[in-house]
């Protein structure tokens, strides 16, 4: 008898919860493509970093114990986010090294991967197939990017599908200004950054834009469409599961 | 210098529709970024060259009070005083004090963002001595009364016809936008005061342990003037700037000039080692050195030791998409961009310069690219940790992240809010998918619309399947 299927345990993410649960259910088709056993557990919330960023550390502690026991037991954790996977990467900074957590914190650490570099790993990428064709341009999400080092990852998943034509913009490494609460707390530099990113996208001339990050997609897309620029938006699995028929982000409902 | 970190927004707001200052921010966007990456691309051992920076300086760190005595007694040997001060307070008296000694009107200076820090220029003005800038953007600066808005480019702010305006109006000739023609007239004000000046003052880039040296890393070679024609030199440095030995501090030029403006090497690289020798051709004939703490001790042994690395090349904020945005005054005091929201709160106070660390993204631009890898975004939230243990944080964020987080903490309510917050926004969103304006967002909304939630929550629809 062959070997139970790996079990992963899904971090859905606020934002995929709340605004895009197509996210999770894409990230859940493609994980089972790669041949794991997806559950998601009840206990999770949020990964804790609006408190992390604000300074409230004896709640990012508490919600992130919450985490680590929502997933115990998994052989991994995968959640469609640099940011919030990022966050999880963050825990042990937030115990002592004497603490018991400190040690489970990092053992969670070794196990908690962002969707797009985890499937790099282990998926067979020939499996993938998309009825998705368009130019796309590709956001790089600032804390996938630098903390958790996701650059080729989505680049080389998208290059298996051939309807997917890349055009790369100016400054794709340049943050888009959401940074969680910085949106709303320093609302005017932030939509001049994220202007700069609107007017990188336009330029491009690409018809779709993805990423690996609900935060930076709501953002961007709440520019393009304020400002009337006709680009499409969706997360990067969107197109790698093939989920494409729903309205991209921030559309309205087709007739 | 008066602080307005206070009204970092405020700052930001008018920075924001400020359109010469936007252009003059393009020009440095478009600049430094690309040298250093045309520069470091050309170097393979770049960045092992900043984990030797990183560790040198954190061994230098752990060391700090035997370097800098054996800097002081290399000073002494080589005939040179060294003075300490631990407040800026200090630095100033003692500064003032030998320039009565020498009965000195006017005193020449190179660049110092040290200086700056320890408001130097007002205190000795205030006392009867005339300080005249050297370095060409100091000097504009000086003319206009304004302030630095650049570690490296003091003057970056500016525009040429600003320059024009400044230098027609000081110098009493013909106003001319030609740079060419603005830089001779500099040299000619400038020629007279070297001459004149009783007293030179600049920073150091280094101070160097093993020899008692201090180093300028200068482009223009104003400094060496500064330095040298005088009778009297004083330079004013942090302790932090002491390095082992002169090999030691090629490590760190070789990173510097690279990571500021993407030149190898600064063109005017300066060592002083002691006041002249019967054999020396020229040199000043009194030496200090002025070692300025002014909180930095206080660092030693914290969280932000850390920052104790910077070698003040500038490149965090060449890169920081914030700076970017708003230019340098609009951080309100000396230091800006990601090093200074790092540094400021520590010497003005976290209750003064609050807004500085918060107005972060973590994006993490600063720390990629900083030669000596200093982890700004963590120092960042260092001092929003302080901000929150001393109830600092405004009352409406502190509020908001303590309701966010009860839910948080609580996976059905969690669920709950999510849900009703989900159906809130579909029911607003309508059929256009998405939300122009929503009371208590206007953060947001004022900018940009909000997408609308595509159909019921995750949570909810993963249960219905099951
Ligand atoms: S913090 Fe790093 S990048 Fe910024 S000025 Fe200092 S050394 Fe340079």
């Amino acid at each position: 008898m062959a070997n139970p299927r790996p079990r992963v345990g899904l971090f859905v993410t606020c934002l995929a919860d709340m605004f895009r649960p197509e996210v999770a259910f894409a990230s859940v088709k493609l994980l089972e493509l790669a041949g794991f056993e997806v559950e998601v557990p009840e206990r999770q919330t949020c990964c804790g970093q609006p408190a992390f960023n604000s300074g409230d550390r004896k709640d990012s502690a508490a919600i992130a114990q919450q985490t680590i026991e929502a997933f115990d037991g998994f052989e991994y954790v995968v959640g469609p986010s640099g940011s919030c996977i990022g966050m999880l990467h963050h825990y042990p900074e937030l115990f002592a090294e004497s603490d018991p957590w400190h040690q489970r914190a990092l053992e969670l650490k070794s196990r908690a991967f962002e969707i797009t570099s985890f499937l790099a790993l282990h998926l067979d990428m020939d499996k993938l197939s998309s009825s998705f064709s368009g130019k796309v341009t590709y956001h790089d999400s600032c804390s996938g990017l630098r903390e958790l080092g996701i650059k080729k990852q989505p680049r080389v998943l998208l290059s298996k599908l051939p309807g997917v034509q890349i055009c790369e913009m100016e400054e794709a490494e340049t943050c888009c200004g959401f940074g969680g609460t910085f949106c709303v707390k320093y609302p005017e530099i932030s939509n001049r950054m994220v202007g700069n990113k609107s007017d990188n996208i336009r330029a491009t001339g690409a018809d779709t834009l993805l990423a690996g990050d609900l935060g930076c997609l709501l953002n961007m897309v709440g520019k393009l469409k304020r400002e009337g620029i006709e680009v499409q938006a969706r997360h990067v699995v969107e197109v790698l599961a093939d989920m494409v028929d729903t309205p991209a982000i921030g559309e309205a409902k087709g007739v | 210098m008066e602080v307005t970190s206070q009204d970092f927004k405020k700052n930001a707001h008018i920075a924001l529709h400020d359109a010469k200052l936007q252009r003059a921010l393009g020009n440095l966007k478009a600049g430094f970024p690309g040298k250093r990456a045309a520069a470091i691309a050309r170097l393979p051992e770049f960045d092992a060259l900043r984990d030797q920076a990183r560790d040198l300086k954190n061994h230098i760190l752990a060391h700090l009070d035997l370097y800098l005595e054996e800097f002081e007694n290399n000073v002494t040997a080589q005939g040179g005083t060294v003075h300490w001060c631990r407040t800026a307070e200090d630095a100033r008296k003692t500064i003032l004090e030998i320039c009565r000694q020498q009965d000195a009107k006017t005193v020449t200076k190179g660049k110092s963002m040290v200086t700056e820090e320890i408001a130097l220029n007002e205190y000795l003005e205030a006392n009867g001595v005339t300080p005249v800038e050297t370095d060409l953007g100091e000097y504009i600066l000086q003319l206009r009364n304004d302030h630095p808005s650049h570690i490296v480019a003091p003057a970056i702010h500016l525009t040429l016809e600003d320059v024009a305006e400044a230098f027609h109006e000081h110098h009493q000739r013909p106003k001319s936008d030609d740079p060419a023609v603005l830089m001779q007239e500099a040299r000619e004000m400038l020629r007279k005061q070297f001459v004149a000046a009783d007293v030179g003052i600049t920073g150091a880039n280094f101070l160097i342990a093993e020899t008692g040296s201090t180093i300028i890393c200068t482009n223009e070679g104003n400094g060496d003037l500064t330095q040298t024609l005088p009778k009297t030199h004083i330079v004013v440095s942090s302790i932090e700037k002491v390095v082992p030995t002169l090999e030691d501090m090629t490590l760190f030029l070789r990173l510097l000039a690279r990571s500021a403006t993407g030149q190898e090497f600064t063109v005017y690289n300066t060592l002083s080692t002691g006041p002249r020798r019967t054999t020396d051709q020229d040199g000043p004939e009194n030496f200090h050195v002025v070692l300025v703490d002014n909180g930095r001790s206080d660092m030693v042994g914290t969280e932000l030791q850390e920052m104790l690395r910077c070698i003040r090349c500038s490149a965090c904020m060449n890169h920081c998409p914030v700076y970017g945005a708003v230019g340098g005054q609009t951080y309100g005091w000396v230091y800006p961009g990601p090093m200074g929201s790092v540094l400021t709160p520590q010497m003005i106070g976290i209750e003064n310069a609050g807004l500085l660390p918060n107005a972060s993204t973590f994006c993490g631009k600063c720390e990629e690219v900083c030669p000596v890898r200093i982890p700004l975004p963590k120092l960042m939230r260092h001092w929003r940790d302080k901000e929150w243990e001393k109830h600092l944080t405004p009352g409406a964020a502190r509020s908001g992240i303590g309701i966010w987080a009860f839910f948080a903490k609580r996976p059905a309510l969690y669920r709950w809010l999510a849900q009703s917050s989900n159906l809130f926004l579909r029911l607003v969103g309508g059929k256009r998918g998405r939300v122009r304006k929503l009371p208590l967002a206007g953060g947001w909304t004022d900018y940009r619309d909000m997408p609308a939630p595509s159909g019921k929550t995750f949570m909810q629809q993963w249960q219905e399947r099951k």
